[in-house]
């Protein structure tokens, strides 16, 4: 907590789980896609679903999507926004058990094919936790560059990825490593100090028994 | 680290010689490792973000429940008549602390003080202050350091979280930062700047968080009023040479663990109080009506 946790944000309001943090959650989860979004289906779970609509929690997840931060003060107007610039939604519900009750499942597809499915909690205040990433666990705030890579559970995997960040100069700040079944698929979720180049990633991307490599930077404007 | 009590603000603030503000504005620089410009200027933005919000009310706009919106205008209406019951100080608090709930309810841009529930009361203190008096807008960035130190001493040893310690975490924080920032604006001392902080909070200690179904308007909204109106009154206590029996330090300590002993239904969860009245249910039954997200 800083001073301008107390005297701020500047926030869309009503509420900054249900309002901004819903919106965080979409602007991260546009950011993992790398791409415009074709179409996503937003399904709400627990309280998220209950209050949703006197919260505009629909309003704000769409407005993340579409690159929006909590101050945007189009956020109310999102959902014709989003008609505009060919973005299909589609809302639903879901029960997603033991999730913290202010979340959302983003299943999505992008303009250049890329499918992502997203699980964010707002865990309060205004901060987020996106839970999984493509039903696999991740547990990462969106408050560092992060890269989350899909692999095969296979040994050396690990090292391949640190070294490439070491090689960068790039310094881990958190990393956690979830595996469905032994030898079946697994995931690394890295919260790194500083960006990983965009040649670097690439790289890991056409390394043998690595399936997928998902990026979120803090830096503005990412489009591939 | 943010301070942990109202006293170490203060020890600090007459062993360096400096106003409270500028030992809030030096623990900003350390901990967010900024320069002193680049604090002032953020909380510059802080401040014009607030009266661009009042600035900008709409009357028109309604929230997604019905419940809130157009109060403001009408309270603005009475403001204007001659005979009504409050002078211009406290009429136009009132106004402005409802404008800015019901704003905040209607998805305007607010600056969350120190929440987004609670986001009326500072600027209804303090922007109508500086229209009244004439304040610079340096002055005003001041006091809303003081209101921020007071504040963070408070998330720090008791909380800012209706869910987690009741409304007397949100209003009652709310209303706490703006008696010492007020105080401050009077040329009020540091002593009087944390005794009006206690004024305040002593006066909302144990307030629930009881909202009608789960939406930040009833009873949030107009309790930015009682929040403002508190804090101008507490300031003026603590300005006359009145001080609270209770250190300060120890009311922010006992609506810590009043927070505690409030029952989980009486904290944000809708399960209990104001939430489930008759009319509650009336509106909860007809949003629910209204909200067929698969449609």
């Amino acid at each position: 907590m800083n001073l301008f946790d107390i005297i701020g944000p500047v926030m869309v309001g009503p509420s900054s789980s249900h309002t901004a943090g819903a919106v965080k959650i979409g602007y991260v989860t546009r950011k993992l896609m790398g791409q415009p979004i074709a179409s996503v289906k937003i399904l709400l779970h627990g309280s998220f679903l209950a209050t949703g609509r006197g919260h505009g929690t629909h309003f704000a997840i769409v407005a993340g999507l579409l690159g929006m931060k909590p101050d945007d003060t189009r956020i109310p107007e999102s959902l014709e926004l989003a008609k505009a610039a060919g973005m299909h939604v589609e809302f639903g519900k879901i029960d997603l058990g033991e999730r913290h009750p202010n979340s959302v499942e983003l299943i999505l597809e992008g303009v250049n094919g890329r499918a992502l499915t997203v699980v964010g909690e707002s865990i309060g205040g205004s901060l987020i936790n996106i839970a999984s990433v493509d039903g696999l666990e991740a547990n990462f705030s969106g408050e560092y560059p992060t890269l989350i890579v899909h692999n095969l559970d296979q040994p050396g995997h690990v090292a391949e990825v640190t070294s490439m960040l070491a090689h960068k100069s790039v310094n881990i700040a958190t990393m956690q490593l979830y595996r469905a079944s032994r030898g079946g698929n697994a995931v690394m979720v890295i919260e790194c100090d500083q960006e990983v180049p965009k040649e670097s990633i690439q790289w890991l991307e056409h390394l043998e028994g690595v399936e997928k490599v998902t990026y979120y930077s803090l830096q503005e404007g990412e489009e591939e | 680290m943010s301070f942990a009590k109202l006293s170490e603000i203060i020890e600090l603030s007459e062993e360096q010689k400096v106003p409270f503000w500028q030992i809030i504005l030096q623990e900003d620089m350390r901990e967010r490792n900024v320069t002193k410009d680049d604090s002032m200027q953020t909380m510059q933005s802080m401040l014009e973000a607030m009266q661009e919000a009042d600035r900008t009310y709409n009357p028109e706009l309604k929230s997604a429940s019905g419940l809130a919106g157009g109060d403001g205008a009408r309270l603005e209406q009475y403001r204007k008549k001659k005979n009504r019951l409050l002078g211009d100080f406290l009429a136009e608090i009132m106004e402005k602390a409802v404008k800015m709930g019901e704003s905040n309810a209607c998805m305007r841009r607010i600056v969350a003080m120190p929440t987004a529930g609670s986001c009326g009361v500072i600027p209804a203190v303090l922007l109508t202050y500086q229209e009244q008096r004439q304040v610079s807008q340096e002055r005003m960035v001041e006091a809303l350091y003081v209101a921020g130190g007071i504040g963070e001493v408070i998330a720090t040893s008791a909380s800012i979280s209706g869910a987690e310690g009741g409304c007397q975490a949100e209003i009652g924080s709310a209303s706490a930062m703006a008696a010492g920032a007020v105080t401050y604006l009077e040329n009020g001392n540091n002593e009087e700047i944390i005794h009006a902080a206690a004024f305040a909070l002593k006066n909302m200690l144990g307030l629930t968080c009881d909202p009608v179904a789960g939406l930040v308007e009833v009873p949030c909204i107009k309790r930015n009023i009682a929040g403002a109106v508190n804090a101008v009154v507490a300031s003026q206590l603590a300005l006359a040479g009145v001080r609270s029996a209770i250190e300060p330090d120890e009311v922010v300590a006992s609506m810590k663990r009043i927070g505690r002993l409030l029952p989980a239904c009486l904290r944000e969860t809708g399960q209990d109080g104001l939430a489930i009245t008759e009319s509650a249910k009336k509106v909860e039954a007809r949003m629910s009506q209204e909200w067929d997200i698969t449609g």
